[in-house]
């Protein structure tokens, strides 16, 4: 039953390793967008590392049961379905507030999506007071 | 996809929440098996019109086969997408070109349009930061070549999302519509 001790803190390490690339992206990355891309990403994957690593490591000591991962797999499940929906909501909360990109971006669809809203928006009206 | 029948929603509803149960109890205790089966019933009852649109329709047989071999092909995208972070981060030159693309998908049905931006947001160098209608409008944080070149409008949409949602769509325009 060793093995799968071994297998279960193998996983705990490597999560805890792209648990700590999170936090250093949140260092190295230059604005808030690119740091919401590192911290998501690494903090789910080093999460469900983690979790089911436990899950597994539970298997091997003698006190562990088959519970354990299942109500570890349980819980990473959940994770990986909430976490990419809050980055989604901060990033756009970001956007709407009027957070600049970084000046190296290269392209901004979104603001010339937004744009040409605008511009139908404002066209609209002006096209009614014509018909009068 | 149209709407199923109240019966239809409130089995799915049902059927859905008892398996939730038994994973989270982890027990196959007979007395666990009622109180969940009772506590079911009664949140099916109150939730299920918010829960589901399309009811038992979800669990077809092609869709839940389709649903399980999308399972390891996400975690190998998530696998290669946290190397390409590892990768971004440690390089002493910090490689990145960010910028917003926009996208187009060929997925009608809410919850499918829910799963390809959860899919985006957890796999390389992308993130999800608005969806309108069909359009995807994607943080990327290596913009390709080929985008950045790109002639007019209609092309950068064409080659974004020949990079970034084909991939997915074709697992869940069948688990999803």
């Amino acid at each position: 039953m060793n093995a799968l001790a071994a297998i279960g803190e193998a996983l705990v390490l490597i999560g805890t390793f792209f648990y700590f690339l999170s936090a250093l992206g949140l260092i190295r990355m230059p604005d808030v967008y690119n740091r919401m891309q590192t911290s998501t990403k690494s903090a789910t994957l080093g999460s469900l590392g983690v979790m089911v690593g436990v899950g597994i490591w539970a298997l091997g000591t003698d006190f562990g049961s088959a519970a354990w991962l299942v109500k570890t797999i349980a819980i990473a499940t959940f994770l990986l379905l909430t976490n990419p929906i809050s980055a989604h909501a901060l990033i756009r909360a970001a956007y709407k507030s009027g957070i600049p990109l970084w000046e190296g971006s290269v392209v901004d669809k979104y603001r010339e999506h937004l744009e040409a809203k605008e511009k139908v928006a404002e066209e609209a009206p002006a096209e009614e007071g014509g018909e009068e | 996809m149209e709407e199923a029948s109240r019966a239809s929603k409130f089995a799915y509803t049902f059927i859905v929440l008892f398996i939730l149960w038994l994973v989270v109890t982890a027990s196959l205790d007979s007395q666990e098996l009622v109180a969940g089966a009772v506590i079911s019933l009664i949140v099916a009852a109150l939730t299920h019109d918010v829960f589901t649109k399309a009811g038992l329709a979800n669990l077809h047989p092609k869709r839940i086969a389709y649903a399980i071999a999308y399972i390891p092909y996400f975690l190998w995208a998530m696998i290669m997408a946290n190397l390409d972070v590892a990768y971004r981060v440690l390089h002493p030159a910090r490689p990145i070109r960010p910028g917003i693309v926009k996208c187009r998908t060929v997925l009608t049905s809410d919850t499918g349009k829910l799963a390809l931006a959860n899919s985006i947001t957890l796999t390389p160098g992308t993130i999800t930061l608005d969806v309108d209608e069909e359009d995807y409008f994607i943080h990327w944080i290596w913009v390709q070549d080929d985008v950045l070149g790109a002639k007019d409008d209609s092309e950068h949409v064409e080659k974004a999302s020949e990079a970034i949602t084909r991939p997915f769509e074709k697992f869940l325009k069948v688990i999803f519509g």
